[in-house]
């Protein structure tokens, strides 16, 4: 059974239709790559899998380990194993950055019927993986993502997908607003988390990233649709020729 | 003609009916006290009613009560509380206990109960005791020409009573004059560190009767001691009552004190509070608002910065649900130069519940350099939910710098998603997030047993609204409100 499998998904934001009837299956252990134009409905598939409310879908089915994606809640989704590191994380003046996390991972133990971690239990833990991610460890008690840097709020994407060992890993654009050095830790710690049980979908521009996190299939999304898919290869050629269809699909200009 | 002329008296007729159980109160008050007040307190009882009796309640026309209308609290006619009435046991005042203070006055309806009172373990360079066996006390002592008794040294008493609170200006604090049964007086003497906050609670239980009460407080912080006083008002059943309280807080040079005022009576209960603090040269005095209960509450906060360098904190978190109305009035006077006062205020409405905040900065003549701020920050609930915030400058002096800054927004849809997206269930998310909001307050009170206490009933408050709160949120960004000061001249 794959972890997770896309059927026809058509979902609208405020009434416009973005996703147009996308096909995508993932099995467990796999890293998928989806790269596409801007504005061509990456950032609302990830949305979309995490539940999030304001994006609706109209038509389609999504299977998670079997269930139906669609009729979770995103908590629900969360504790299943659906993680999305976000493209823009968004600051929570006022919620303690580990406190938060110890929160969400004693909310997903409780869902599997797991006991509490207290905090003499979770800090070293938290601290260790912080230490892998090289995170300043006075980000520890700062309150979610406030104040943090680009880098930082994506490193600390990273280390709470760490945390929460999710079954799915969404990462939509971890890697921009990246420098090079931060780049390779992220990578680092996304690589360190590939196991057979572990599947990670990677929403990215540049082959950059995918120098690193090698991945097992690249697809193309425009317009809604994945219109390609292929081997790591086609990352590499997106990079060259752009998004556009490839010329063997292109019907060829006949001679004159 | 005759027609209009009746219906002038008849509304005479009505605005005297209901302020009949008032002058009963004072007459009786009056008669018991023929032997007890002394002349000073005679008069300035007698001048205070006058006040109130020629003006009555204000109405809605009255700017300073624009947003608070009083018609439920006028046609109700409450009781004064005979002493005795409403028996509480020490059980049932046991939830209320603050743990980590150092001492507890307790009164019920308004008259002190020594039995529920906690006063062992004082320092000696604190006195404590209720404001009518202050009076006693001092009244004996002068009769016999005796020294003091322990426990207590009036003499402040008459020095400072009534001299802050201005019973011209507001006609609360003039009924709270004419009308208080007892209160506590409390005196930290010169360089004291009291460490452990003072409870002061005041109780009102049901007594088959809408039972008025008007505490009376008096604190007096010597030059440069260090010290915490907690206000706090409950109530024991449903019955409605009506608090209405005046504390007068001086603080001689360099004292540092905080006081909290804590709101935490039923849902039909009346509250008027009124604090007013006098600050001397460098001075350091901070007042916390924490109002969570209470129908109708209005909270007056009336710092008067009062010597160079003085500094002010005004900070206050309100929370209201159903049909609530909490109204924070705050007029802040910069009458020296060099001070520094800075008013912070949370609200989080929900429901119906409605709320105010009316912020008035008065800058005299003589406060050069004054540095005034003010922030008020407010969570809807719901789209019944409302809050009218008001800022006002009044200013006299031209070397000064104010700012005000206020803004209306809702639990924002992103920030929920984020912590539902990691696992967090709805309801606890909502809770964190305005768990966080009110943390601002929190944050802004030095750590202390007293902040721990206001922390957890804030919680559990907080707690109690985001179960309550089903209403699905839509995306809905903060938005800044565009008000600008109001200038008077
Ligand atoms: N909340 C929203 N309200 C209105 N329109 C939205 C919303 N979210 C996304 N859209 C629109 O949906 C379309 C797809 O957006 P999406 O964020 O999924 O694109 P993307 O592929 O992630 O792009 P990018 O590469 O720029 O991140 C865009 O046209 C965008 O403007
Ligand atoms: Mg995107």
């Amino acid at each position: 059974m794959a972890l997770l499998e896309i059927q026809d998904l058509h979902a609208r934001v405020e009434g416009h239709e973005i996703l147009k009837g996308l096909n995508l299956t993932i099995n467990a252990g796999e890293v998928h790559s989806i790269m596409g134009p801007n504005g061509s409905g990456k950032s609302t598939l990830a949305a979309v899998l995490a539940r999030r409310e304001t994006y609706e879908v109209t038509r389609g089915r999504v299977l998670f380990n079997g269930k139906d994606l669609l009729e979770m809640k995103p908590e629900d989704a969360a504790c299943e194993g659906v993680f999305l590191a976000f493209q823009y994380p968004v600051e929570i003046p006022g919620i303690g950055n580990a406190y938060f996390v110890r929160s969400a991972m004693n909310a997903i133990r409780k869902f599997h019927g797991q006991d509490e971690l207290d905090a003499m239990d979770f800090l070293p833990l938290y601290k260790e993986r912080m230490k892998i991610l090289e995170m300043d460890d006075k980000l520890v008690n700062r309150s979610v993502n406030e104040g943090f840097s680009g880098g930082e709020k994506k490193r600390n994407e990273i280390l709470q997908m760490a945390m929460l060992e999710p079954k799915l890993a969404i990462l939509d654009e971890t890697d921009s607003g990246l420098d090079i050095d931060a780049l390779r830790i992220v990578a680092k710690g996304v690589n360190a988390m590939r196991g057979p049980d572990r599947a990670f979908l990677v929403i990215t521009h540049y082959q950059r990233l995918l120098d690193y996190i090698t991945p097992d299939f690249v697809h193309v999304l425009v317009d809604g649709k994945i219109v390609r898919s292929g081997g790591p290869e086609l990352a590499l050629e997106l990079e060259d020729k752009g998004y556009g269809p490839s010329e063997a699909d292109v019907p060829q200009a006949l001679p004159a | 003609m005759s027609t209009t002329a009746n219906n002038t008296e008849n509304e005479n007729a009505t605005a005297t009916g209901k302020l009949g159980t008032y002058l009963e109160a004072y007459g009786e008050l009056i008669a018991e006290r023929q032997e007890r007040d002394p002349v000073w307190l005679r008069q300035l009882r007698e001048d205070a009613w006058r006040r109130f009796y020629a003006n009555g309640f204000p109405t809605t026309h009255d700017e300073d009560w624009r947003f608070t209308n009083l018609a439920a609290l006028a046609k109700t006619s409450f009781q004064r509380a005979v002493k005795g009435s409403g028996t509480v046991t020490a059980e049932q005042i046991e939830g209320f206990r603050v743990l980590g203070a150092g001492c507890r006055l307790v009164f019920v309806n308004g008259h002190f109960a020594p039995e529920l009172s906690d006063v062992c373990d004082l320092p000696n360079t604190l006195e404590i005791c209720s404001l009518e066996r202050g009076i006693a006390k001092a009244m004996e002592g002068s009769a016999s020409n005796g020294s003091a008794p322990v426990g207590c040294a009036p003499e402040g008493i008459e020095q400072h009573l009534g001299r802050y609170a201005d019973l011209r200006r507001d006609v609360f604090t003039a009924l709270n004059t004419a009308l208080w049964d007892d209160g506590a007086y409390l005196r930290i003497h010169r360089g004291a560190v009291i460490e452990r906050p003072i409870h002061l609670l005041y109780v009102s239980a049901g007594a088959g009767a809408a039972i008025m009460t008007h505490p009376r407080t008096l604190i007096v912080a010597e030059p440069t001691s260090h010290s915490a006083v907690i206000e706090d008002y409950v109530s024991i059943g449903d019955e409605t009552a009506f608090s209405n309280a005046v504390t007068e807080l001086v603080a001689g040079q360099d004292a540092v004190v905080s006081h909290f005022l804590v709101e935490r009576e039923n849902l039909a209960a009346f509250n008027v509070s009124t604090l007013r603090l006098e600050l001397a040269r460098g001075t350091n005095v901070s007042s916390h608002s924490i109002l969570l209960g209470g129908g109708l509450v209005r909270n007056n906060v009336h710092p008067v910065l009062n010597g160079e360098g003085a500094e002010c904190l005004i900070n206050g978190l309100f929370v209201g649900a159903g049909r609530q109305h909490l109204d924070n009035y705050m007029l802040v006077e910069h009458a020296q130069p060099l001070c520094s006062s800075r008013q912070f205020y949370n609200g989080i409405l929900d429901d119906r519940a409605r709320g105010v905040f009316h912020g008035r900065i008065v800058v005299h003549k003589d406060a050069q350099k004054t540095d005034a701020k003010q922030t008020n920050r407010n969570l809807l609930l719901s789209d019944d939910a409302r809050i009218d915030t008001k800022p006002q400058l009044e200013i006299y002096a031209d070397d000064v710098k104010c700012t005000h800054g206020a803004t209306i927004g809702q639990i924002e849809e992103e920030q929920l998603f984020y912590l539902r997206s990691r696992g967090i269930e709805e309801t606890s998310a909502r809770n964190l997030l305005l768990y966080a909001f009110a943390a601002e307050c929190l944050d802004r009170m030095p750590e202390s047993p007293a902040r721990e206490f206001v922390a957890e009933l804030i919680r559990v408050r907080l707690t109690d609204l985001a179960q309550n709160h089903q209403v699905a949120v839509l995306a809905a960004p903060v938005e800044e409100e565009t008000q600008h000061w109001e200038e008077v001249r």
